[in-house]
């Protein structure tokens, strides 16, 4: 049941992709609409598809989406939604209303996560976003063909970096068959104690805002600190995975505060704000990061242990 | 030792800035390749992998309803909201912001940015709110505001976002652990982020009393000074 209902899910995200490559195709100021349309039509069909098709055809698809990425042919082009004066206007006129379909997603998600467990949050996301866009059609009396104008349209400017969680656990994966964790373990096992719960928390919170810091992105540092660190000095010693695991995800994130290399959040704001020390973000960001980098590893040796 | 390649590849890309998405499948490639992994195997790790973790990019379906909001003045309404907090002090401005905005993180609402609000409403709210309880600021001391500013967004969006059951870091942990044959429920992973989330909002709210506290401090003095 999950399983169908899951993929009935993945063919709508898919539709979404294919909207995104419509729109750039018809866009005419568009700077490289036929790859972009390529980008977004291949990973539509690798969501509408990718359950009937070998594997290896589908890396070879991921190499293509790939190399359109590499060479800068992914972008967002020049699409408008409504003009400002409309927006403003039909703010006004719904007032506070305009949040309900924007929270339904939400709370029908935690809904059903919570109290139909057989079916999951990812369930309760697709259903979410089914009944607010009911509502929201409802609601505004849209036109059924601004959705997915709106949809193509808003994947367009998040851009390509969309597909890096998967690309980054594919990695993961493929560190796994390579047996990185093991060079690496090996590598460290003189320098944390083998069978101390403590030492392996700190090196692994440690080693997730570290890495962070010098690749500027948590989720990259995630797939290598945990195969290298955390499997084999932290959650084979008996660490909660779930509790474990997320904690070092915001590990990282600590690391994202204190770093220039995550430029979108530390040097582009503070650029914005004509900032006098171009730093100025992250020194405000320096304590209370710490702090909370010291929190995070009291949390992981005191809850998931 | 060959394997740590990819990891190097991974480091020297994102370091230098090339585009990650080539950087992280070199890396992937090139790792396999070194540690004898046949081409093809590669590329069927890869592809399933990929079609596994599909659900990783759900978030896809929400996307033609909140651009849809967006066309009827979703963000316009929020600018409203954001200029009615009636706040006395930068700081407190500023911890009114965190709270909703990781609420809203928190409910999976892209509704933030510094573009979008610090720079435009919140930044001038907290500088509008010190100048009129100080007459005065001086250049550092709007430095430190312009900071704190853009460091209340980050708080919320970075410690509020995993608190919802299927957000991208969420679904990034259960994905990676996966590939290690570790199981673990959405659910209960965004359940696991509540603690550091609520921790992180009481931090911002002692960093922002601090700045008020600083402020008012340094102007004490100042208008001492100027009595004696």
């Amino acid at each position: 049941m999950k399983t169908i209902i899951l993929e009935i899910m993945y063919i709508l995200a898919g539709l979404v992709a294919v909207a995104a490559a419509f729109n750039a195709l018809k866009d005419k100021k568009h700077p490289h609409p036929k790859e972009t349309a390529a980008f977004w039509g291949i990973f539509g069909l690798i969501f509408l598809f990718g359950k009937y098709v070998p594997g290896y055809v589908i890396g070879v698809l991921i190499i293509v989406i790939g190399i359109l990425a590499a060479l800068n042919r992914v972008s967002n082009g020049s699409m408008e939604t409504a003009e400002e004066s409309e927006r403003a206007k039909s703010a006004e006129k719904l007032g506070n209303k305009i949040f309900i379909p924007a929270l339904t997603i939400g709370v029908v998600a935690f809904l059903v996560a919570q109290y139909i467990k057989s079916l999951g949050s990812l369930v309760g996301l697709g259903f979410g976003a089914i009944i607010a866009s009911i509502v929201a059609i409802l609601m505004t009396r849209a036109k059924v063909k601004h959705i997915p104008y709106e949809g193509g349209r808003l994947l367009l400017s998040v851009g390509a970096a969309a597909i890096l969680p998967q690309l980054l656990t594919a990695l993961g994966a493929l560190f796994n068959e390579a047996g990185v964790g093991e060079v690496i373990s090996h590598a460290i096992g003189g320098i944390i104690p083998q069978g101390n719960i403590l030492a392996g928390v700190i090196a692994y919170c440690l080693g997730m805002a570290l890495f962070t810091m010098i690749m500027g992105n948590a989720f990259a540092a995630f797939a290598v600190i945990t195969t290298g660190i955390g499997i084999p000095f932290v959650f084979s010693q008996g660490a909660n995975p779930t509790i474990a695991g997320i904690l070092a995800l915001t590990a990282g994130y600590c690391g994202t505060l204190m770093t220039p290399m995550a430029a979108n959040f530390n040097v582009v704001p503070a650029a914005i704000l004509n900032t006098q020390n171009k730093n100025r973000v992250i020194i405000s960001q320096m304590p209370l990061a710490f702090a909370l980098l010291i929190t995070h590893i009291i949390l992981m040796y005191t809850l998931a242990f | 030792m060959l394997s740590l390649v990819g990891i190097l590849i991974i480091l020297i890309g994102f370091i230098r800035k090339y585009n990650p998405i080539a950087v992280v499948l070199t890396a992937g490639i090139v790792t396999g390749l070194v540690s004898g992994i046949d081409i093809v195997r590669i590329l069927d790790i890869l592809g399933t992998t990929f079609v596994k973790t599909r659900y990783m990019s759900l978030f896809l379906i929400t996307l033609p309803v909140i651009g849809l909001l967006e066309r009827f003045g979703l963000r316009e309404r929020a600018v409203t909201l954001i200029k009615s907090i009636k706040s006395v002090t930068s700081g407190r401005i500023l911890i009114i912001y965190t709270f909703f905005r990781e609420l809203a993180a928190a409910f999976s609402l892209r509704l933030g940015g510094h573009v979008q609000f610090i720079r435009p409403l919140v930044h001038p709210m907290a500088q509008g709110a010190a100048e009129k309880n100080f007459n005065e600021i001086d250049e550092n001391e709007e430095d430190i505001i312009k900071g704190h500013s853009a460091a209340a967004e980050n708080y919320a969006n970075f410690f509020g976002q995993n608190v919802f059951p299927a957000a991208g870091g969420v679904l990034l942990v259960v994905g990676t652990l996966e590939t290690f044959d570790i199981t673990v429920i959405p659910l209960e992973v965004s359940k696991a982020a509540l603690p550091v989330a609520v921790i992180a909002f009481v931090f911002a709210i002692i960093q922002n009393i601090l700045l008020d506290r600083k402020l008012k401090k340094n102007h004490t003095k100042q208008t001492q000074k100027a009595n004696a």
